[in-house]
């Protein structure tokens, strides 16, 4: 099993937590002006890469935080955990 | 030191790849070599098939064969059941033999909810010209007796739709029997051959770049599952599906003690008992985006729980191997089949969790598509700008694996 490193609680397994999809998915600063097509990307089209992914985990079985992370979609290799304040970490 | 028997003859070529093609498929999985034949039967047979490893070896050789067209909807009855009529006539179609099943499915009703959803559901199908029918506790005792009907475990089994047409194939047959027949026909089928680019030119796409080399083409069809939005991003297209690991497993072969096939959304297991005795049981995706071809032990853990539960009988037997498909799913729960702002550039993707059973449909139908250059009727509903206008076909409840 996966061990995810939360933030605060540390390494634990994987089955404490739950996947929360892309992160830095920002809500639309103007919802009323928005047209739809940008509505359809805001509520349905998300990122999908093979390769370095920003993500959102909750830690739901432990501290019940949310924090972000970036993983490789193709190993599950977790290359950064980072909090939701903080910006993405560039990856070399 | 005895011989060894003479090696059959192969089912198809392996030709290299020629400069230019009428239409490129992407993909030599069940849905790229079935597009292909109904191209070729069709007469447009100047058609290269594209397989980046070897023919059928991605979600083709991963799934667990179910086909059935229980679904809610007037646009899924439409294509499944479409589907479902090609099947029945498949082996003779396609002169090789895909043993096909018709041993029905089960689809477990396990709370009251459950039971008024699946209740709809068959009306749905009935009204659609499907097969169907709700059976009680003891009517699923009656058609798989090894199911476990004690009110006395935590998700009862309340009842189930039953579809007596639906059953199981077998996967690499039914890859082959297409292979062979589109090779027949004169469609190239070529392995090895990745995809790193496509082409365009003035909006309209050119060709594709290859491992193996530039190959211009008049029209691409991308038949990819779970690495449509890899191949779409080429394009700068993005589209609305994330991709995720689906496991399954199978057990050591078994006598034949299950007659059906038993598929439970609630606790999330599907098993059937394949032709040679294997169970071969089904999971839930994993929650995380995924390329890895690799699960969680925990999916497969809470897929034993459940399998334990609900068919006790199972208990000791061992299990054989586990694996994991990548599926492309979309927010919907419905496929993407059509046209692409990018002229001649055609799309097959986001069936999630259940492509196998529309494997010849889609083919029949992304076929037409793509010789016409305007939708199939049946592939219509299944517009990429359904997500723009709201016009979704929301199959949650009938996709029976939750995306």
């Amino acid at each position: 099993m996966q061990l995810i490193p939360c933030p605060w609680c540390g390494p634990r397994e994987e089955a404490e937590f739950h996947y929360g999809g892309q992160a830095h998915v920002a809500y639309p600063a103007d919802p009323s002006a928005m047209p739809d097509e940008e509505w359809a990307k805001f509520v349905f089209f998300r990122d999908n890469p093979s390769g370095p992914f920003a993500e959102r985990w909750s830690h739901s079985a432990g501290c019940r935080r949310w924090f972000n992370a970036v993983r490789d979609t193709r190993t599950h290799d977790l290359l950064a955990v980072y909090r939701l304040d903080e910006p993405r970490p560039v990856i070399s | 030191m005895t011989d060894l028997p003479e090696h059959p003859d192969f089912l198809w070529d392996n030709p290299e790849p020629r400069k230019s093609y009428d239409v490129v498929v992407v993909g030599g999985g069940g849905h790229g070599l079935a597009t292909a034949y109904y191209l070729a039967k069709q007469g447009i047979t100047n058609v290269a098939v594209l397989e980046k490893g070897w023919l059928a070896g991605g979600n083709m050789a991963r799934n667990t064969t179910i086909i059935r067209s229980n679904y809610l909807w007037d646009e899924s009855s439409g294509i499944y059941e479409h589907s479902l009529k090609l099947w029945e006539g498949l082996e003779e179609d396609l002169g090789y033999p895909i043993l096909f099943s018709q041993r029905g499915v089960l689809n477990l009703a396990h709370s009251l909810q459950d039971v008024r959803d699946s209740v709809r559901r068959v009306e749905a199908n009935k009204l659609n010209g499907i097969d169907a029918e709700w059976v009680d506790a003891n009517g699923v005792k009656e058609i798989c007796p090894i199911v476990n009907i004690s009110p006395d475990v935590r998700y009862p089994v309340l009842g189930a739709t039953f579809q007596p047409r639906a059953g199981i194939a077998k996967h690499d047959y039914v890859a082959w029997g297409f292979a062979r027949a589109a090779h027949e026909l004169g469609v190239d089928l070529i392995q090895n051959c990745e995809v790193t680019g496509i082409t365009t030119a003035g909006g309209r796409v050119t060709g594709v770049e290859t491992s193996r080399g530039r190959i211009a083409a008049g029209k691409v069809g991308l038949c990819a599952a779970g690495h449509t939005s890899v191949l779409a991003r080429m394009v700068g297209l993005d589209l609305p599906l994330t991709s995720h690991p689906l496991q399954a497993l199978v057990s050591e072969l078994l006598e034949p003690i299950h007659p059906t096939v038993v598929m439970s959304n609630a606790v999330h297991v599907y098993v059937s008992q394949a032709h040679k005795g294997e169970l071969v049981m089904g999971a839930g995706i994993d929650s995380y985006h995924g390329y890895g071809q690799r699960g969680s032990f925990h999916i497969i853990e809470q897929q034993m729980a459940a399998a334990l539960e609900l068919f006790p009988v199972f208990a000791r037997a061992h299990l054989l191997r586990t694996w994991a498909g990548i599926v492309d799913t979309s927010p919907d729960a419905s496929p993407i089949i059509g046209l692409t702002p990018v002229e001649n550039l055609f799309l097959n993707c986001g069936w999630g969790t259940g492509g196998f059973k529309a494997t010849p449909g889609v083919g029949d139908v992304f076929a037409a598509t793509i010789a016409r250059g305007k939708p199939h009727e049946y592939a219509e509903p299944f517009a990429l700008d359904r997500f723009t206008t709201g016009a979704l076909v929301d199959e949650h409840g009938a996709a029976a694996v939750a995306h």
